[in-house]
């Protein structure tokens, strides 16, 4: 039940809330501003840009004349879901069998496997370059996949075992009454409890495969760059940039803020490894 | 039809199919950001047309670009057709055979008009590995109108004692004016740079014969003292962190009284359309300090070269020899003007009348001719390079040198404690390279 | 319970997964173990030798090191600080009724979105710089001095700049968990005379604490390999040189695999006392 709140005190809390909300949001808002100014304006006070200065899209031209956002943007799309996707095949059989059939060795497994988050990725970088010449991965997407699918496996795993482990198993005992095999139990009975788990991983997934910018700007050339390469062309070049810089960043984070926007409650879930309901 | 016929029909398609994937060659390039480069990119066209071989760009942010293609190069990667690298890397990288000679060039490419300078920080051994897309050395530029308010006129060949004078007479921090500004980021090609000719225009060197490093030295410590001391009294606020972008929108807005940087900057704050100070800058060559034989002029070249190994070396080859041209030059003065045109090159540029009437032209190619790489310092060395040291140690060792003094600059630690660790870390680096 | 057959059915599917996944991460590990005993240069000839544990001491040896761990620390403990505390506050704050609700909730967490690298550099240029900055704008504006952050105050900066990214995560499940508090014992508490500041630490931050453990355990994994945000805004200058950005300059910048690699090794060393003593810290939360 709610408690009783004078109107006065709501109105309080909305103002606050409000002002707080858009100090953080700031930044963001400000890139979006400059982003339609021309590059002399961009760096003129605050209030002269947004009253003084004349609107426009200029330098939205400008990135698109110079660089292939399509191309950029479709790498990033194709990388962050292949990977994720590919990661949740390698992932689901891996923490089912931690979840239901687990061992005394189950949690020190699943602690190491995030500890090997932390290994500099810089120390690898020639290694795996030179297995990526041999394999003939370097500058594809079926590479990146493969990288970002490793990356993320550790994350993958804890995800998905939280999650089953909070499938009752009585549920299990009960399908196994009645006879069903161990294909059935998984098809009929475990997959569909473990759909929202499944999705909201698959969402965390996307965003931190779409934002890794280590492996993507080193394993990629003409073919393969997602919008980390993308950003990284126009990142404090000579002369004046803040119009062109806000324009390639706003295109950049757009479409993956939209996106999370629209699915923040299964990112809750998914962020927390089900520890937060 | 019979086999054979079927096989020669086979054969002959196969032949057609080479010749049209050969037609439609496409090269890999991997450039920086800079705007000469951008405007080279918006050029292509010109290049394929002429001789039908297209182009991929990979166009990123110096420090990302130099650790993409120097990851590339080490392990043969083969991503690239044409890397643009440094001056830095064009020498270390040639001697370890990394790179496609450039010692056939056609006749028309006139290899000669390169300017002797440039060649030289290009080459290993008396051989070209690269060639300079544009070339720069350091200059003073100085504000005209407050010099001429300040009772001062500004030689051309100024001292630092006249570069102090003149400093604290133009600095006035109520008008927002400051005496001077001058590269202080952490980083060797910023504020290491900056600090590194200085230095040399005080007769030190960053090593002696023996590959000992040199801060321990009464040269290092008056040049380091000298700029801190200048700065601190006439510089902007926040030096610590400025580099050629900031002291160039500094500059460009009227805060600078004077600035020594790039001669590539001349033609930035002399444009109208960036600058408000367009009409009222002059150019001196880089000061010394009175009685050393050196100045502060510095060499760097952005040049284009072909990684050993690719696939496409000719068609590579036809595209340096394309944007490193004569006629490059020209196309760029006929659509942009020749203040525009990629500078410190080739001679003939500077013989052309109409990029004469240019007014840094002239300060520009003197302070190039200035500069010596295989000459550095007033004492002799063992390296290679004015502002770095040609060994690929160099820029890992001169960043960390460069940290430690940018940590003097922002007011955290003294000169001395600055260079006893600089002195530290450099003996340290070179022991783990095996010189020492 | 599950029968005999039916366990090592499962155990007989899934160990290939297993096997598979753990091969996989062994790689990267083998390999810097692998370069962390031999003298690797690139620029001078790649593979040169073994050199036993001289990689490792010299790594130890060298000045930067001990300041390293003392910023890694200092930079996972601020941000983890900072993210809890205003984060519980911000909670609270988005707890009550208010109006619009859910458009202020999705400001807050938009920063999360964000490329780590295009909130480096929005920061470094768009709002820090002295000259053009955002703040530099409104310093002037009250006719104060602009400060040069990034070298004035490059810890805080950073720290401010990594807050920003992971605020709205702290926020989101803190905030998350405080609705599924029982409105109906804070009211008795109030009933009882409990004040407002009573209630928040009796009943509100028990029940948060297993969130707060989230949180934190998360969070640190993270910011253990903070890179992009050094990168972009101060290179390692003016003290704020992380062990991840320290090795970074010794394989790319330095041209040396090997130190670098013992370096990574010290990493997952540290990182590993690190993830034991939070375990013992606050993993009790968990198993709740």
């Amino acid at each position: 039940m709610a408690r009783a709140t004078t109107p006065r005190r709501k109105a309080f809390n909305t103002a606050l809330a409000w002002a707080v909300g858009l100090v953080i949001f700031f930044p963001i808002l400000w890139i979006v501003v400059l982003s339609f100014k021309t590059e002399g304006d961009a760096i003129r006070p605050p209030l002269e840009v947004l009253f003084d200065a004349a609107w426009t899209v200029e330098s939205y031209g400008v990135v698109q004349e110079r660089s292939n956002y399509v191309k950029h943007f479709s790498n990033s799309v194709i990388i962050a879901l292949g990977s994720t996707v590919l990661g949740l095949l390698v992932a689901v059989p891996a923490a089912w069998s931690m979840a239901f059939v687990p061992s005394r060795r189950t949690k020190d497994i699943l602690m190491w496997m995030l500890s090997t988050k932390m290994l500099p990725a810089v120390g690898v970088l020639y290694p795996i370059y030179l297995i990526f010449i041999k394999l003939g991965l370097l500058d594809t997407r079926t590479g990146l996949v493969i990288v970002l699918m490793l990356i993320n496996l550790p994350i993958i795993v804890w995800m998905l075992y939280t999650y089953f482990r909070e499938i009752p198993g009585e549920i299990l005992e009960a399908a196994r009454m009645d006879g069903a095999g161990l294909r059935e139990e998984i098809l009929y009975v475990l997959t569909p409890m473990a759909v929202p788990g499944i999705a909201s991983t698959l969402l965390l997934n996307v965003i931190l495969a779409w934002n890794e910018a280590f492996w993507t700007l080193n394993l990629t050339a003409a073919n393969a760059g997602p919008l980390t390469a993308f950003i990284a062309s126009y990142s404090s070049p000579e002369g004046l940039f803040y119009a062109k810089l806000s324009a390639a960043s706003t295109m950049a984070i757009a479409p993956i803020l939209i996106l999370g926007w629209f699915s923040q409650r299964q990112l809750v879930r998914g962020l927390t490894f089900g520890a937060v309901k | 039809m019979t086999f054979m016929t079927a096989l020669r029909a086979a054969t002959a398609l196969g032949v057609v199919a080479a010749a049209a994937a050969a037609q439609a060659e496409t090269i890999t390039i991997a450039t920086v950001n800079n705007g000469d480069m951008i405007r080279m990119q918006g050029l292509t066209d010109d290049f394929t047309s002429k001789t039908g071989i297209e182009v991929e760009w990979v166009t990123l942010e110096e420090n990302v670009l130099r650790q993409r293609v120097t990851t590339d190069i080490t392990t043969k990667g083969g991503q690239f057709d044409i890397m643009t690298i440094g001056m830095y890397e064009a020498p270390i990288w040639g001697r370890n055979g990394w790179l496609v000679p450039l010692d056939d060039l056609s006749a028309e490419y006139d290899v000669d008009d390169i300017l002797p300078a440039m060649r030289d920080g290009l080459s290993a051994d008396g051989t070209l590995y690269a060639a300079p897309f544009y070339g720069e050395s350091s200059m003073l530029m100085y504000r005209k109108d407050l010099m001429e308010k300040a009772g001062l006129t500004m030689p051309e060949e100024p001292t630092w004692e006249f570069i102090r004078e003149a400093a604290a007479a133009m600095d006035d921090p109520e008008n927002g004016v400051n005496g001077i500004c001058l590269r202080g980021k952490a980083g060797w090609g910023e504020g290491g740079a900056l600090i590194t000719v200085v230095a040399n225009s005080f007769g030190a060197r960053w090593f002696d014969m023996d590959w000992r490093p040199q801060f321990d030295t009464p040269e290092w410590k008056e040049a380091l003292t000298f700029y801190v001391n200048l700065m601190n009294d006439y510089g902007p606020e926040g030096y610590a962190t400025n580099g050629f972008n900031e002291n160039l929108s500094l500059f460009q807005q009227g805060k600078c009284g004077m600035w020594m940087d790039a001669t590539v900057a001349a033609s930035f704050v002399t444009n109208p359309k960036e600058s408000t100070v367009h009409d009222k800058v002059g150019f001196a060559m880089a000061p010394n300090k009175e009685g050393v034989s050196k100045k502060a002029n510095w060499l760097w070249a952005w040049a284009l070269a072909i990684p050993a190994g690719t696939q496409k070396e000719e068609a590579a080859k036809k595209f340096i020899e394309w944007a490193t041209s004569k006629e490059y030059l020209e196309l760029v003065a006929s659509k942009e003007g020749w203040a525009n045109v990629p500078p410190g090159t080739r001679k003939s540029l500077y013989e052309n009348p109409e990029y004469a009437k240019i007014d840094f032209a002239q300060m520009t190619l003197k302070s190039i001719l200035a500069a010596d790489p295989k000459n550095c310092c007033v004492k002799p060395v063992p390296y290679v390079g004015i502002q770095f040291v040609a060994i690929p140690e160099f820029a890992g060792i001169a960043t960390e040198v460069s940290q430690e003094f940018s940590a003097v600059y922002a007011g955290q630690q003294s000169i001395d404690e600055a260079l006893a660790k600089a002195q530290a870390l450099t003996e340290d680096a070179m022991e783990a390279a095996g010189y020492r | 319970m599950a029968t005999r057959h039916a366990r090592s059915a499962a155990r007989l599917m899934m160990a290939p997964a297993v096997i598979l996944l753990l091969g996989w991460m062994l790689v990267p590990l083998t390999m810097t173990l692998w370069f962390s005993f031999r003298k690797y240069l690139p620029m001078r000839g790649g593979d040169l030798g073994f050199v036993g544990f001289e990689n490792y001491v010299r790594f130890v040896k060298s000045s930067a090191f001990w300041p390293s761990i003392q910023v890694t620390l200092t930079l996972v403990v601020g941000v983890l600080v900072i993210t809890v505390v205003l984060g519980i506050l911000l909670a609270l704050l988005l707890d009550q009724p208010m109006w619009g609700q859910g458009v202020v909730r999705i400001l807050v967490i938009a920063p999360f979105f964000v490329m780590p690298t295009v909130s480096a550099l929005v920061w470094k240029n768009i709002m820090l710089d002295p000259i053009n900055g955002f703040f530099g704008h409104l310093w002037r504006a009250f006719g104060a001095q602009p400060v040069d952050w990034l070298s004035q105050a490059s810890m805080g900066s950073i720290i401010t700049i990594v807050s920003w990214e992971w605020l709205p995560f702290s926020t989101l499940i803190l905030l998350t968990a405080l609705q599924s508090l029982d409105r109906e014992q804070l009211e008795a508490a109030e009933m009882d005379g409990a004040g407002p500041i009573a209630r928040f630490f009796y009943i509100m931050v028990p029940h948060l604490a297993r969130a707060i453990t989230v949180v934190i355990l998360i969070q640190t994994i993270f910011l253990l390999s903070i890179f992009a945000e050094i990168f972009v805004t101060t290179g390692g200058a003016f003290g704020t040189k992380t062990l991840t950005y320290l090795i970074y300059q010794r394989v790319l910048e330095s041209q040396n695999v090997g130190l670098g690699s013992a370096g990574g090794v010290y990493a997952i060393i540290l990182a590993n006392i690190v993830a034991i003593f939070l375990m013992r810290i606050v993993g009790r939360n968990l198993d709740r």
